[in-house]
């Protein structure tokens, strides 16, 4: 039972940061359209801004988020600007390679700046927290904690606010929303710094119970992609729901199955499900 | 300045490539140029499902690994000589991609990119962790050179690079009869758009079916190569980066024409030598490159240009239909 709970805490801990990441993923698909791959390189981006400000500059842990979040949305703002922007009246496959451009040069830059090397970003919450039977790091409950309270701030924000209606809106239909006098070109301003935001301070939240390394958003962003795939792409509770289905299938599955071929699960899942249903699990129709 | 034609240009590359060894300083050269080849007959592949087809590939470095490993393990594990392995490389690539496939084509855009790109992933991942079959993280060592023929030392780098330049020639020629078949016709039908396709009776499924076999069919053969020439594997062959080196290449050239990908994967890799002080950087200047290209190159270089002629030939002489099929990636959104 203990172990259960433990696989439960687990599965959490992954889904909560799985989610952050695919929540920006799924709304820069709703502006784009496209998968934007180079999101694991946004999440990369954000570890190390972390792992300089802690480390280098000796800020603290909560400084070292707030830094890595805004310094992840001005790139993810400014890719939106010298690059989708321009492109966005061309075919699908050129937003795909543009997105790949971009990743190789933000993973090229990171390794240019701070070498290949693995890196560990220090956290001050190393104590171990027992709940009953249950022995649980800190590190993991502040990120299951800090994961579903951005998930409920953000489900606020779009739902509560003019601005978040807005974004749902064009993540819905964007010719809609043009219909309707959206601004486009600020809403799709605004959705590249809040997934870049997203993903920046995911990265800082599971940073420290893995390592910094040049491509450690590769893995992220594939589970991401099989996340919004499976939750249908553009869909927000979709990704919420899909990211924590991803993230119980790897830990169950590596403590049930076999810790090496945990990350395969993922895939498999993905490739499994959409052998049966092509539109996804949750799909809405059209997209 | 006077057109090249076509066939006098292709026979000057042939030229050069066959001139290269004489021309080249030294050894290394030689070799960086035979694993260039290689590459470019995994790229001139994966430029029938992407770029004549429509259809983004993120699996191929996968398949080229499936390839690579099935001649390592055949040989060093199971005593095959590298030419009864060789064939077998691409033949296996060519039924996974079958399988694959099946399921993976059914998707439009880019659920069928995610697809491939899962795919990509599980073989990478099955490459590092099954080790009793690929011998893991430690890789295969002790791959064989292919074994001589007529004479030729194939461990030798000059008969190697003739070796690999005579595997490309012939990729190029069938990839060549393929485009400019009925079927290739079909091909570009399906990228330019699937559903008029399928109004005019085009069977969409058998069709992306039989381009994506063909596709993973050169990968795997590229593949086999490598493991003969290379001689030692890891699972980083299957790594997907190397995918997107081959999109990188393709679009340099020109997605969707012949010669495009063909000058990408020599080109783009010999940019990388004499740029040697950007070593491991030099995705700082080429991430920067694509992005540049996709905006306002979209065809690459040799696309760009078929483009200009093809405008130049219409004026000239308008009552002439440009009959060439535009190399212009028309995919709609969706």
């Amino acid at each position: 039972m203990e172990l259960f709970l433990q696989q439960v805490l687990n599965g959490l801990t992954l889904g909560g940061v799985y989610a952050l990441v695919a929540l920006g993923l799924t709304l820069v698909y709703g502006i784009l359209h496209v998968p934007n791959f180079a999101h694991g390189a946004f999440y990369m981006a954000g570890a190390y801004s972390a792992f300089f400000l802690i480390n280098r500059l000796g800020l603290n842990y909560w400084w070292g988020m707030a830094g890595a979040a805004v310094t992840v949305a001005l790139i993810s703002v400014l890719s939106e600007r010298l690059v989708f922007h321009p492109l966005r009246k061309a075919p699908y496959l050129h937003h795909m390679i543009a997105s790949i451009g971009i990743l190789l040069f933000l993973e090229a830059g990171a390794q240019a700046l701070w070498g290949a090397d693995f890196h560990r970003m220090e956290t001050p919450y190393t104590q171990l927290l027992t709940f009953g039977s249950l022995t649980l790091p800190a590190q993991r409950v502040l990120i299951i904690g800090a994961a579903f309270l951005l998930v409920v701030l953000l489900q606020l924000f779009l739902t509560k606010t003019i601005t978040g209606a807005t974004i749902v809106a064009m993540a819905q239909n964007r010719e809609g929303a043009a219909l309707v006098g959206i601004d486009a070109t600020r809403v799709a301003m605004l959705t590249f710094a809040i997934a870049g935001a997203l993903a920046g301070m995911a990265a800082v939240l599971y940073a420290p119970i893995n390592l910094v390394y040049t491509s450690m958003g590769h893995l992220v962003i594939t589970k991401a992609f099989v996340i919004i795939v499976l939750g249908g792409m553009g869909s927000v509770p979709g990704a919420i729901a899909g990211g924590l289905i991803i993230g119980f299938a790897e830990a169950f599955g590596a403590f049930y199955i076999s810790t090496d071929y945990k990350d395969i699960i993922a895939f498999a899942l993905l490739v499994l499900i959409l052998s049966v249903r092509p539109q996804g699990l949750f799909a809405r129709g059209a997209h | 300045m006077k057109m090249l034609n076509p066939t006098a240009g292709w026979t000057l590359l042939l030229v050069l490539a066959l001139a290269f060894p004489f021309l080249a300083g030294n050894d290394y050269h030689l070799t960086v140029m035979s694993t260039a080849y290689i590459y470019a007959i995994a790229t001139v592949g994966l430029n029938l499902i992407t770029g004549y087809t429509g259809q983004f590939n993120l699996a191929h470095s996968g398949f080229m690994a499936v390839g690579a490993y099935t001649v390592g393990i055949l040989t060093v594990d199971h005593g095959f000589t590298f030419w009864a392995a060789l064939p077998l490389a691409g033949l296996v690539a060519g039924l996974l991609g079958v399988f694959v496939g099946l399921v993976s084509l059914r998707l439009k855009t880019h659920f069928f990119s995610i697809f491939t790109l899962c795919v990509g992933y599980i073989m990478f991942l099955l490459i590092e962790k099954w080790e009793s079959l690929t011998h893991g993280t430690v890789g295969i060592v002790g791959i064989p050179a292919p074994e001589p023929v007529a004479g030729l030392d194939f461990s030798e780098p000059r008969a190697l690079y003739y070796l690999v330049l005579g595997f490309l020639v012939a990729s190029l020629w069938v990839m060549h009869r393929i485009v400019r078949s009925l079927l290739g016709r079909t091909f570009m039908a399906i990228r330019n758009s699937d559903d008029l396709a399928q109004a005019l009776g085009i069977d969409l499924m058998r069709n992306k079916l039989l381009a994506f076999v063909l596709s993973v069919f050169f990968a795997g053969l590229a593949g086999g190569l490598y493991a003969g020439s290379v001689r030692f594997l890891g699972p980083g062959i299957a790594g997907v980066e190397h995918t997107f080196d081959m999109t990188m290449y393709m679009l340099v050239g020109g997605i969707g024409t012949l010669l495009g990908p063909l000058l990408g994967a020599i080109g783009v890799p010999w940019l990388t030598q004499y740029l040697q002080f950007l070593q491991e950087y030099r995705f700082v200047v080429f991430g920067p490159l694509l992005v540049l290209l996709v905006i306002f190159l979209p065809h690459g270089i040799v696309g760009t240009w078929l483009n200009r002629r093809r405008r130049r030939v219409a004026r000239g002489a308008p009552t002439v239909p440009a009959t060439a099929p535009a190399p212009v990636q028309e995919v709609r959104h969706a």
